[in-house]
């Protein structure tokens, strides 16, 4: 794969979005740097999974336009977007009994035609995400058969295979087991390309290169993790007390929350 | 690039096509041949060769007429019939994340029915095609009524909400057809109607199978075409346009086929239940939930389903024609019972 063409650039510009009359997203501005990975944080209901729907374009803001790479994504293909943009859910179920194989495989949707059918390529790129999720020994496992955990990881094996520029993940690490959570956010930042990760656990959120923090469907801060998450804004936004520790094991600094 | 894996595909298509099309023939066949009056395969087979090869066998014309008129045209009719239901119902199902789904349930049947009893009492136009027409519209009618319904009870995508929408949408236009029969048409034209109306093969001739074929044929191209965004919506609608599927188009071109193929198969044989809701099942047993696999398959399986349904319908009872449409239903509530039983256990 090109390294050159692995470098897209997701920006969104006063996006407004409302359902029914209440606003979800308000006025929100702000631009994914080219291989970075970038944390969304904020309480429930403060507008991540929403920004995260508008920003893949799978919904249409009410006003303000994102673009990638400069152009404008409601002017686009889907079928072009997929190609760059790859989304994993918070929660995607379903009923049928599709197996990891098959459900990792559709991520190459975008990149097939109606008349191009399944090639070697695909098969080695489906086999990499697999083994990347550590899912590799299982690929015939039925959906229903698998645990929270188990499905996630399927999940971000498909986006994987959709070989995207830029990742989307909504709080993937949600029905994971914590060997879990710390491989596949592991796995996230050494992937080369740009990541927007929504995180409710904010110690793992510091790791990020920079946070975006949401509070009632507004952007009230984005910078480097020391800068964005200060003891003031945990106790305004977030409604916790809290204070740093230095890790003796390694130097690093844990936040501390006391209620 | 393409080209070698467009071969490839090519290779697949002639291999595959080469077996379902062995078997389909040969359920025709078979179908032909077992009746009442059970009729020799070699006859068949010589009236055959006599029509499509000008073989130049001696036969009796009336056997000839039974074989040619009746016996064939019934049996290629159900088949494309059932494979046109079967690939409505996978369809459905797909589309709308609800294994009940299927176009009797939802009231596109009903809808059609309706659409075509319109045109057949006031007489619009005359003919196959214009009672297919009326059909169609009554089709994207009954969806679109059951859409809003489901849409405005607020259903989230695999609810029963759409099944429960369907069957009040079924049951609405289900009573507007009988309404239309009671008020406009006469006690010869209301038996026919309602005889027609429960599933019947018995109407139907050459120019029958000349619209169905080539509309299943239609339909299943339009349905294999789509095939991997079929695939994309496994996990609802989202998903699917995160890989990349335009959801609305795609939602709009198959809908508009189901509609299609399911009014035309209504304005030909009547309502024949359950086909859709069967076969689709049964397929995803043998060959798993890829559409690539499952739409051809169920394809066939429908046909295969329809024509034994058929026989069985001129077999069953001496003397007697059942409907069809009694045949599918005694086999398909059963596999709608067990269907909901597993979908709660799934859970």
């Amino acid at each position: 794969m090109n390294k050159q063409m692995r470098i897209a650039e997701l920006a969104c510009a006063e996006l407004c979005w409302s359902i029914k009359g209440a606003p979800i997203i308000r006025n929100v501005s702000l631009k994914v740097q080219p291989g970075e990975t970038l944390g969304l944080i904020g309480p429930n209901g403060s507008g991540k999974s929403s920004l995260l729907k508008l920003l893949s374009g799978v919904r249409s803001p009410d006003s303000g336009q994102v673009t990638l790479n400069g152009a404008a994504l409601s002017d686009m293909k889907r079928r072009d977007i997929a190609q760059m943009i790859a989304v994993v859910e918070q929660q995607a179920e379903t009923s049928d009994a599709i197996s990891v194989r098959d459900a990792v495989e559709l991520g190459r949707t975008p990149w097939l035609s109606a008349l191009a059918p399944w090639s070697k390529d695909d098969d080695d790129i489906v086999c990499q995400a697999l083994l990347d999720v550590d899912m590799a020994d299982k690929p015939k496992r039925a959906w229903h058969s698998l645990s929270g955990g188990e499905r996630q990881r399927v999940h971000i094996a498909r986006a994987l295979a959709q070989r995207p520029q830029i990742l989307l993940l909504d709080e993937p690490t949600n029905h994971l087991d914590i060997q879990h959570q710390l491989s596949i956010l592991g796995l996230v930042r050494s992937l080369p390309v740009t990541t927007l990760i929504a995180l409710h656990d904010l110690n793992q959120a510091l790791a990020c290169d920079r946070l975006a923090v949401m509070d009632k469907g507004e952007l009230i801060a984005i910078g480097q993790p020391a800068e964005v998450l200060t003891c003031e804004r945990l106790r305004q936004t977030f409604g916790v007390e809290a204070h740093y520790l230095t890790d003796p094991y390694d130097g690093t600094r844990i936040l501390r929350f006391r209620s | 690039m393409t080209s070698p894996r467009t071969g490839h595909l090519l290779g697949k298509i002639c291999l595959h096509g080469a077996w379902v099309l062995a078997v389909l023939l040969a359920a025709i066949v078979a179908g032909v041949a077992i009746g009442e009056t059970p009729i020799s395969l070699s006859l068949v087979f010589q009236v055959l060769a006599n029509k499509l090869w000008g073989a130049g066998f001696v036969l009796d014309p009336i056997d000839e007429g039974i074989v040619w008129n009746y016996r064939l045209t019934r049996a290629l009719v159900a088949a494309a019939c059932g494979a046109g239901l079967a690939i409505s119902g996978v369809v459905l199902q797909s589309l709308l994340r609800n294994p009940l789904a299927d176009p009797y349930l939802l009231g596109i049947s009903a809808g059609a029915s309706t659409g075509a009893v319109l045109v057949a009492i006031i007489g619009i136009g005359a003919g196959a095609v214009s009672l297919s027409a009326g059909a169609f519209l009554g089709a994207v009618a009954a969806f679109a009524l059951v859409a809003l319904l489901a849409r405005s009870t607020g259903a989230v995508s695999g609810s029963g909400q759409i099944i429960l929408a369907g069957i009040a949408g079924s049951q609405l236009f289900n009573a507007l057809t009988s309404f239309l029969i009671t008020k406009s048409a006469s006690s010869e034209q209301a038996r026919g109607i309602m005889f027609w109306l429960l599933g019947n093969l018995s109407g139907v001739r050459w120019q029958s199978v000349g619209l169905a074929v080539p509309v299943v044929l239609i339909g299943l191209a339009v349905c294999l075409w789509h095939r991997r965004a079929l695939d994309a919506f496994m996990f609802g609608s989202d998903s699917a346009a995160a890989l990349g599927v335009p959801v609305r188009r795609v939602q709009i071109v198959l809908i508009a086929t189901v509609a299609l193929v399911t009014a035309v198969m209504v304005s030909l044989v009547g309502s024949i239940g359950f086909v859709g809701l069967v076969v689709p099942h049964a397929a995803r047993l043998l060959v798993g939930v890829r559409h690539g696999r499952l739409i051809p398959l169920s394809a066939l399986s429908g046909a295969l389903f329809l024509i034994a349904a058929d026989v069985l319908s001129r077999t069953a009872i001496k003397g007697q024609v059942l409907p069809v449409g009694v045949i599918t239903a005694l086999i398909g509530a059963p596999v709608f019972a067990v269907i909901l039983i597993k979908a709660r256990g799934g859970r």
